[in-house]
């Protein structure tokens, strides 16, 4: 079957040694790697090639990595299903007739399908966890700063941290250990304290966890959805976790703050593509300005479009109060709710996605459809925690279903033990 | 609803301070779904004020010459160069 994972299939050798050699981990198309073209899913920059790589794919390499090619993705990171991509959508390999999710859909698609051992996502607002659980296997969103961002290409930068994507959460924290840790060249990056050897904490050791459950989190999820999670619950029950219930009130308004943010940081970061450095030009006659919007419109896809335009408009004289200083405010409530039920908690649960996967095409004609979706999943960027998808099995109708763990900053042994718990459902 | 419409006339002048052109029929739809999207953001007016306490400090490194991208690297993406410089359309 073609479901259409990669962008570019273009092998990258790493070193002869090193803990990844002789695994394959497929790199999604928005992180820089030298000599070979990374386009962001996007038609503007289908001929670039960036002279450099990303800090991450650096230490790949080094850890003996091979990197297979370039993964599929909704255009510049913004979509829930991987099918604003301008090569094409990307289908599930583990849902036929559904979307993978997005924005990194292709990266755990490749993983589901069993085409590369282990991939690297990136997570916005759900990038990672997203199509982790829609394809049935693991993803991380790391703490803020965990993990470098130099040579990933920018969507809204206070939120995005790049993660790995696996059939086993040891794996994908075997993945982290090998991209984790400060960079000089990104200066947001720093040095975790406590537990750092993330695979050791994959020892599925539960015995006295304390997990919290935002019932806002869970109530409205599908009741398909939400089976699931409990029986998630019970099995670390059994393992010798305990949970309680606690209530958030501030992540109802996280989908709508994280939406403008991002669409704020949006619209400033993609103005650097006026096809003059890089990218199309169209080669159109005129001025700057006219130029420029020329090469835009052809160049970017509806959903780009709209982000670009809602975030310059929230940014706009007269509305920046409005909209992006709520926004903001919103995004502290957020943070301080988190923080107040992991003073009380190990690690937070909830279902990644309140809904299974999409059939394909489904939202693409609603795009407020698709941003709701991500209601579980943008709170956790707004705090700069870690999380990670973990998969709970299937609804009856045989669709993937994932659960979601959220520890403290840096916390990420405590998710990843978590999770691991479940590795054997 | 939302109490900021947005016409076709209001999606035209973003798309200006945006800078990307516009085709008539994704102006129409765009005014469609701003109506939706930014009612949707409006319930942010019931978030309460927060007390933002942010944990940052300044990272500062010595400002040494170090090694960069060569001059031919990073013009070896541009459309037009001219005399080891990126060529533009003129300003005005």
């Amino acid at each position: 079957m073609s479901y259409n994972g990669y962008i570019t299939e273009q092998r990258i050798d790493g070193a002869d040694d090193g803990p990844l050699a002789g695994r394959t981990v497929a790199v999604k198309d928005n992180i820089s790697t030298a000599g070979v073209p990374t386009t962001c899913g996007s038609a503007m920059l289908d001929s670039y090639v960036p002279p450099f790589d990303a800090t991450v794919v650096e230490r790949l390499k080094e850890a003996g990595a091979t990197i297979p090619g370039k993964t599929n993705m909704d255009e510049f990171g913004m979509g829930t299903t991987t099918e604003t991509s301008a090569f094409g959508p990307t289908e599930n390999p583990a849902a036929e007739g559904h979307v993978p999710g997005g924005s990194s859909g292709g990266s755990a698609a490749v993983v589901a399908a069993g085409d590369a051992d282990m991939a690297l996502g990136t997570d916005t607002g759900g990038s990672v966890r997203c199509p982790a659980a829609f394809c049935g296997v693991v993803g991380i969103k790391p703490t803020y700063g965990l993990v470098s961002r130099y040579g990933l290409v920018a969507y809204a930068n206070s939120l995005e941290q790049v993660g790995p994507i696996a059939p086993t959460v040891e794996e994908a924290a075997q993945l982290l250990d090998v991209i984790a840790g400060p960079d000089e060249r990104d200066a947001t990056t720093r040095d975790p304290d406590g537990e750092t050897d993330y695979a050791a904490a994959a020892d599925g050791d539960v015995a006295g966890m304390d997990i919290g459950v935002p019932t806002e989190l869970v109530e409205g999820a599908d009741d398909a959805v939400r089976e699931r999670f409990w029986d998630a619950i019970d099995a670390l029950e059994s393992a010798g976790a305990s949970y309680h219930e606690v209530s958030l009130p501030s992540v109802e308004h996280a989908v709508e703050a994280y939406y403008v943010i991002a669409m704020s940081e949006a619209s400033s970061n993609l103005a650097r593509y006026d096809g003059v450095r890089y990218g199309q030009s169209g080669g159109y006659e005129g001025n700057w300005n006219e130029t420029f919007a020329a090469a835009r419109e052809d160049g970017f896809g509806p959903e780009v479009k709209r982000r670009i335009l809602l975030g310059t408009y929230a940014l706009s004289a007269g509305y920046h109060d409005k909209y992006y200083k709520k926004a903001q405010d919103a995004r502290a409530w957020v943070k301080q709710d988190f923080d107040e039920a992991l003073e009380e908690a190990d690690v937070l649960a909830s279902p990644t996605m309140p809904v299974p996967p999409f059939e394909r095409g489904e939202s693409l004609d609603d795009p407020l459809k698709m941003y709701l979706a991500d209601a579980n999943t943008t709170p956790v960027n707004l705090a700069n925690l870690p999380a990670i998808s973990v998969p709970a099995g299937e609804t009856d109708d045989e669709l993937p279903v994932g659960v979601q763990f959220v520890g403290p900053a840096f916390g990420e042994s405590a998710i990843i033990r978590a999770g691991s718990a479940l590795d054997t459902l | 609803m939302s109490n900021s419409p947005v016409d076709t006339d209001e999606v035209e002048h973003i798309a200006e301070l945006a800078r990307i052109d516009l085709d008539e029929d994704e102006r129409d739809l765009f005014a469609e779904q701003f109506a939706d999207i930014l009612a949707s953001f409006e319930t942010l007016d019931e978030v309460p004020e927060v007390d933002r306490d942010p944990d940052l400090t300044n990272v500062m490194r010595t400002d040494d010459v170090e090694e960069s991208l060569d001059r031919e690297a990073a013009l070896s993406n541009a459309p037009e160069t001219e005399d080891g410089q990126f060529k533009g359309p003129r300003v005005s």
